[in-house]
C-alpha cells in the first residue's frame, strides 16, 4: 500500500500524470492536477510510480509507509 | 557475479532509466555515467524559470548524490563516454576507464545546433545549465537582444526576456512565422501576435547573413541587409544529436542511434531520449524525438525492457510537448501542422485559450495544438490515431466548463 501525494503550488497541469494513470489522476477546470484515489496497492506501484516520475515538475509523489 | 547495466547521459533519459530499473526491482548494478560535472538536472526549466531566476540549479536537479545513493545508483559524473565495445560489452571513458557491461543505455541526448557564425562574446546557444548562467547574466545587462530561430526554444528565450524587463527583443527566422514546423498558419500567426504584443520586434521570413563583431557589441545582418545591433544574440537553430562517440561501435548512425520497436540498437544495447531513432508506431518511418515526455516514456520502456528480456515492449509514443511563453501553455499532441486540415474549438476562456484540432486526409483525428486549456490536451493526448476529427470536436468541446463556454467560431 501506498499514499499518492500532490503539490499544488507545483502543477502546471501538463497531464502527463492523467495520461500514464487516469484512474489515479484527473484535471480539474483549472488544469490543476486531482488525486482520485489516494491509496494505491502493491501491484500497482510500477505504474504509478512512472506516472509520478512523468511529472515535469515533480509536483507528484508516492510514498510508503 | 551480479549483472551490470551502464547508462551513459546523466540528463532526463538516463537518470528516468536509472530509477525505472530500481522501482522495477532490477537486482544489478546500474551506473550512471555523465559528461558534466553537475548533478544530473532537468532542462524545459533552462529556458524558462532558470532564465526569469525564478528557478535555481537546486530546483531543477533531477537526482542528487543523496538520492543516488539511496537508490543504489553509481553516479560517475564528469566522465565522458568515448568509445562503445558492442562485442565486448565494453564503454570507454575519457580517462581510459573500461566499465562492462550486461546492458548498455545510450542516452546522450542532443546538443545545441551550432552558430554558423562562430562564437564572438555575446553570442550564445542554449542547451546546458552553463549556456543559461550565462545567457541569464548578460540579459541582465539589457538589450538589445536578437533571438535567431523562433521554434520553441528562440520563442521561449524571447518571452523571458521580455519578462525579465529586456526593452528591445527581436526574433528572426526564415520561417514566415514561429514554430511553423510543428504549427499551422493560422495558430503560428496566433503567437506571433502574442509576441508583438508583448513588444517583441519580429521578423520572419528572412533569414541572416551573418553576426559581426563591432566595437561595442554585435550586429546581426539580415537577408534584405538590415543590420540589427545587438549586445546579446541567442542561436536557437535546433540540436544535433549526440551519436559521434559511437562512430566506431558499428552500430548504425543516422541522424542518432537507430533502433527497432523495443528501443534497441543491437543485442543488449538500449537507447533512450533524444539520441534515440526510432520507428514511428503508426506513420511508419524513422523519428528522432527531441521531446520530455517521450524521453521519460522510452526509459520506463528500456528499464522494463531490460528487466524483462522475456517480454519486452514496444516504444509507442503520442508525440508531446509543451512550451510556456508569456502566461500561456502551448501544448501540443500527436500529427500537427500546416499540411493538416483543421479546425478550432475555443476555450473557456475564448480570448486566451483555444484548441487547434488537426485531421489526417481521410478525417481520422490526427493531432492538437492546446493554448492554456489542459483539459482539452488530455483528452486530445489519449485520441490521437484512434477517433475521427468530429468526434474528438465534440468531446473536447463537451470539457468546456458549461457556465463559461464561448460562442464556436
Ligand atoms: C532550453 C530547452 C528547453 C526545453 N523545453 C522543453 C519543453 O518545454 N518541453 C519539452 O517537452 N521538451 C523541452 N526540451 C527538450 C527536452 O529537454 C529534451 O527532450 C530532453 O532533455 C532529452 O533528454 P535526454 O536525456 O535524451 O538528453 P539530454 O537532455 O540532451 O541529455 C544528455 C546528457 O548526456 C550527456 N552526454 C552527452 N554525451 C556524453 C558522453 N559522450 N558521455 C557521457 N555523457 C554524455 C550530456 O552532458 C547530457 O547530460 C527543452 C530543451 C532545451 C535545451
Ligand atoms: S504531470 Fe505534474 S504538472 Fe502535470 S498535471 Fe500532473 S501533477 Fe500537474
Amino acid at each position: 500500500m501506498a499514499l499518492v501525494k500532490a503539490d499544488l503550488d507545483l502543477c502546471q497541469g501538463y497531464a502527463n500524470c492523467v495520461v500514464a494513470a487516469d484512474d489515479v489522476f484527473d484535471l480539474d477546470d483549472d488544469g490543476l492536477v486531482v488525486v482520485l484515489r489516494k491509496e494505491v496497492s502493491g501491484s500497482e506501484m510500477d505504474r504509478i510510480s512512472d506516472a509520478a516520475r512523468s511529472c515535469p515538475v515533480a509536483a507528484l509523489r508516492v510514498e510508503t509507509p | 557475479m551480479s549483472p551490470v547495466t551502464v547508462i551513459v547521459g546523466s540528463s532526463v533519459g538516463g537518470v528516468r532509466t536509472a530509477q525505472a530499473l530500481r522501482s522495477r526491482g532490477y537486482a544489478g548494478d546500474v551506473v550512471l555515467v555523465g559528461e558534466e560535472t553537475v548533478a544530473p538536472y532537468d532542462k524545459p526549466p533552462l529556458s524558462k524559470g532558470v532564465l526569469a531566476g525564478t528557478s535555481t540549479g537546486d530546483d531543477i536537479t533531477l537526482l542528487t548524490e543523496s538520492a543516488a545513493r539511496d537508490a543504489g545508483i553509481r553516479l560517475l559524473l564528469g566522465r565522458a563516454a568515448t568509445r562503445l565495445d558492442v562485442a565486448g560489452h565494453r564503454v570507454e571513458l575519457a580517462d581510459g576507464e573500461q566499465l562492462r557491461y550486461d546492458d548498455v543505455v545510450l542516452a546522450t541526448g542532443a546538443q545545441a545546433r551550432p552558430s554558423p557564425w562562430g562564437a564572438p562574446p555575446g553570442l550564445h546557444v542554449l542547451r546546458t545549465l552553463a549556456d543559461a548562467t550565462t545567457l541569464a547574466r548578460d540579459l541582465r545587462r539589457g538589450g538589445p537582444l536578437v533571438v535567431i530561430g523562433a521554434g520553441f526554444v528562440g520563442a521561449e528565450v524571447a518571452a523571458t526576456a521580455r519578462g525579465l524587463g529586456v526593452r528591445d527583443v527581436t526574433l528572426v527566422d526564415p520561417a514566415p512565422a514561429p514554430m511553423s514546423r510543428v504549427l499551422d498558419p493560422a495558430v503560428a500567426g496566433w503567437f506571433a501576435r502574442l509576441h508583438a504584443e508583448h513588444g517583441v520586434t519580429t521578423r520572419f521570413g528572412v533569414g541572416v547573413d551573418g553576426v559581426e563583431q563591432v566595437e561595442d557589441g554585435l550586429v546581426v545582418r539580415l537577408g534584405d541587409g538590415t543590420p540589427l545591433p545587438a549586445a546579446t544574440v541567442v542561436v536557437g537553430i535546433g540540436a544535433v544529436p549526440n551519436d559521434d562517440w559511437l562512430r566506431t561501435s558499428g552500430l548504425r548512425l543516422d541522424d542518432g542511434v537507430v533502433c527497432d520497436r523495443f528501443s534497441r540498437a543491437a543485442d543488449h544495447v538500449h537507447a533512450v531520449g533524444d539520441v534515440a531513432r526510432v520507428p514511428h508506431p503508426r506513420r511508419g518511418g524513422l523519428g528522432r524525438a527531441e521531446h520530455w515526455t517521450n524521453a521519460v516514456e522510452q526509459a520506463a520502456c528500456v528499464a522494463h525492457n531490460i528487466v524483462r528480456p522475456d517480454a519486452p515492449r514496444v516504444h509507442e509514443p503520442v508525440e508531446y510537448v509543451w512550451s510556456d511563453q508569456y502566461d500561456r501553455t502551448l501544448q501540443l499532441t500527436g500529427h500537427t501542422g500546416g499540411a493538416l486540415g483543421h479546425v478550432l474549438v475555443p476555450g473557456p476562456d475564448p480570448e486566451r485559450s483555444f484548441a487547434a484540432l488537426y485531421a489526417e486526409p481521410d478525417g481520422t483525428f490526427a493531432g492538437a495544438v492546446t493554448v492554456s486549456w489542459p483539459r482539452a490536451l488530455v483528452v486530445c493526448r489519449k485520441a490521437a490515431g484512434t477517433m475521427s476529427l468530429e468526434e474528438v470536436r465534440q468531446l473536447v468541446s463537451a470539457r468546456r466548463p458549461s457556465a463559461r463556454t464561448g460562442a464556436v467560431t
